[in-house]
């Protein structure tokens, strides 16, 4: 399967990735290289295999449902931008 | 043309543990903004999220609840955006392998009619975080408390036909998250949403038209006009000649107004892939077991017995049993006064009114079941009127007495059951209506009913309401008839 330069540009904003317009050949190239990887390992035979979820096979373990976070506001909000009556402040956003 | 709507919905059940679903942050609601997002829901660099085994529990709980398949490899995904209220650039959720499979929901309709809503399926996601759009400087504010806390989604199969249909079915679904106790059902607080999908076709045609979807309605009442306000939108559209396209639409429930979202370009382009960071998550037949074991009785089993046991209409036990808390606040008031029928009507009647005011919710009455009993059974034994009852039951409500029998001693509010006392009233009433009394006792017999109320009317009140009613009729008429 190949890729063109408007599909790299279409994922890349998807992704908020700033790829200059001069990369683009090369991205695409690179892209289109690995789904050929995948393409050639979609021919294995995987009949009866179920699918895998992560590539550890080990099993979730669970936490029980106890307040163990503490109030770190300060701390967490010291690297926004900006801030304001304990909010994070970001360009508007209005739907 | 005879149209035909057609709706499905996506309801997001907010669950009732202490922490969120993926971190050990409160989800107490009310806290300071950001104080309970920790650097988990913040998805900071490094962090590595726990799945909460509370979260896990009760949405078996509720696949339990409407008969649906558990299935036991539960794989986590990532779902892809970009919004501030949603820090991590993706909402983990489940895609492939959802915790709860197809089941049903069964609804009962104004005409006695009962429906089944087939369920698709439910899975386990984190809420987002809220923005706040007052004015910040042209900029939005954004408080991350919400985000991670668990939710359900539950997806319903394209079965209703009407906004009564969905309206009975949100009704009977938050009967079966607050029965289960998985969901506090504050809708004011938004721990229960509806995003209805709404279309139309004409009548007889097998094809779905296209539909839109109109989200986050938490009120039933929202939820029913904005569904009839869409109906409306599209068959207009449709007759004037023009087309539906498929968006998504946002409706005010206070202003009544509905409007399209600006369509995001790639919005359905989520590239979902495997949570790389959560292990699947096995659901073995003990866990199952124990859940199964402990499950509680359900509304539609709860409403059958309340008919067969207390001999309730309908109607009376479709209403009680349709949350944990009203079901339980009538049992212990019949325990207490043993009349299933007048404990119905004061908890759907006065109680229900006054409740409806203060917005108070049935636990936190300051009218208890025993208190509500107590008064009941004053009614009963015929030491008061149904009518002074309602003043006993406002002085109870204020918190000024303990029980009914403090109000009547209090008040002085005992009736009148003494033939004399009566028989005396009785006489100076018809004395200051020498007048009426000779109408009266003029008319014809069949137009003596009538006339007798105003004579009933004047001795209650001469006895400031507090006369037995039953002796007034009958002393009266045995005065003016003999």
């Amino acid at each position: 399967m190949a890729i063109d330069s408007s599909e790299v540009k279409k994922v890349a904003r998807l992704a908020r990735l700033d790829i200059d317009d001069s990369a683009i050949a090369a991205t695409t190239a690179t892209i289109s290289n690995i789904l050929a990887m995948v393409d050639r390992m979609q021919l294995v035979d995987t009949q009866g295999v179920p699918p895998l979820a992560h590539p550890l096979e080990a099993i979730q373990r669970l936490r029980k449902d106890e307040v163990s976070e503490t109030d770190q506001r300060e701390q967490l909000q010291s690297c926004a931008p900006a801030v304001e009556e304990g909010l994070f402040l970001v360009p508007r956003v209005i739907e | 043309m005879q149209w035909e709507t057609v709706i499905g919905l996506e309801i997001h059940v907010q669950l009732a543990t202490k922490t969120k679903i993926f971190s050990g942050a409160s989800t107490a609601f009310g806290a300071a903004p950001n104080t309970q997002a920790c650097a988990v829901d913040l998805g900071l660099p490094g962090v590595l999220p726990v799945v909460n085994e509370e979260a896990v529990n009760m949405a078996i709980r509720f696949g339990l609840g409407i008969d649906a398949e558990i299935n036991q490899v539960n794989v986590f995904e990532r779902k892809n955006y970009f919004y501030p209220d949603l820090p991590k650039g993706y909402q983990t959720t489940q895609l492939e392998k959802p915790i709860v499979g197809a089941g049903h929901v069964d609804i009962t309709l104004a005409d006695g009619s009962t429906k089944t809503i087939r369920i698709h399926h439910a899975h386990l996601e984190e809420d987002a975080g809220k923005s706040l759009h007052e004015d910040f400087h042209g900029m939005s504010g954004i408080d991350l408390n919400r985000a991670g806390t668990p939710l359900i989604e539950i997806v319903t199969e394209p079965d209703i036909r009407s906004a009564e249909e969905a309206v009975a079915f949100a009704k009977k679904l938050h009967a079966i998250v607050t029965t289960l106790g998985i969901c506090d059902g504050d809708m004011s607080q938004g721990s229960v949403r509806f995003d209805v999908n709404v279309s139309v076709r004409p009548k007889g045609q097998e094809a779905f038209g296209t539909r839109t979807e109109t989200k986050n309605l938490n009120s039933f009442k929202f939820m029913e006009a904005a569904i009839l306000k869409e109906v409306a939108r599209q068959i207009d559209l449709i007759e004037d000649g023009g087309q539906i396209i498929q968006e998504t639409r946002l409706y005010n429930g206070d202003t009544g107004e509905a409007r399209s979202m600006r369509s995001k370009e790639e919005a359905n382009d989520y590239r979902y892939f495997p949570c790389p960071d959560l292990l699947p998550v096995m659901i073995n037949d003990e866990r199952l077991a124990k859940l199964k074991a402990d499950m509680p009785e359900m509304p539609d089993a709860k409403k059958s017995r309340l008919i067969a046991q207390f001999g309730l209409s309908e109607y009376d036990a479709e209403i009680l049993s349709a949350d944990q808390a009203t079901a339980a606040y009538f049992e212990a008031v019949v325990t207490a006064c043993d009349d299933a029928k007048l404990s119905a009507n004061w908890i759907m009647g006065e109680l229900s009114r006054s409740l409806n005011q203060s917005n108070i919710v049935i636990a936190d009455s300051p009218v208890t079941a025993t208190m509500l009993g107590g008064l009941i059974n004053r009614i009963k034994d015929n030491t008061i009127s149904g009518k002074i009852a309602k003043e006993v039951f406002e002085v109870l409500w204020q918190g000024e007495c303990n029980s009914a029998d403090e109000v009547i001693d209090k008040k002085g509010l005992k009736q009148v059951t003494d033939t004399g006392t009566i028989e005396a009233m009785i006489d100076s009433v018809l004395m200051a209506n020498a007048q009426q009394v000779e109408n009266y006792r003029a008319a014809e017999p069949e137009k003596r009913g009538k006339m007798m109320g105003f004579f009933v009317g004047q001795c209650m009140k001469a006895s400031g309401g507090k006369a037995n009613p039953g002796m007034v009729n009958q002393i009266l008429k045995q005065k003016l008839d003999g």
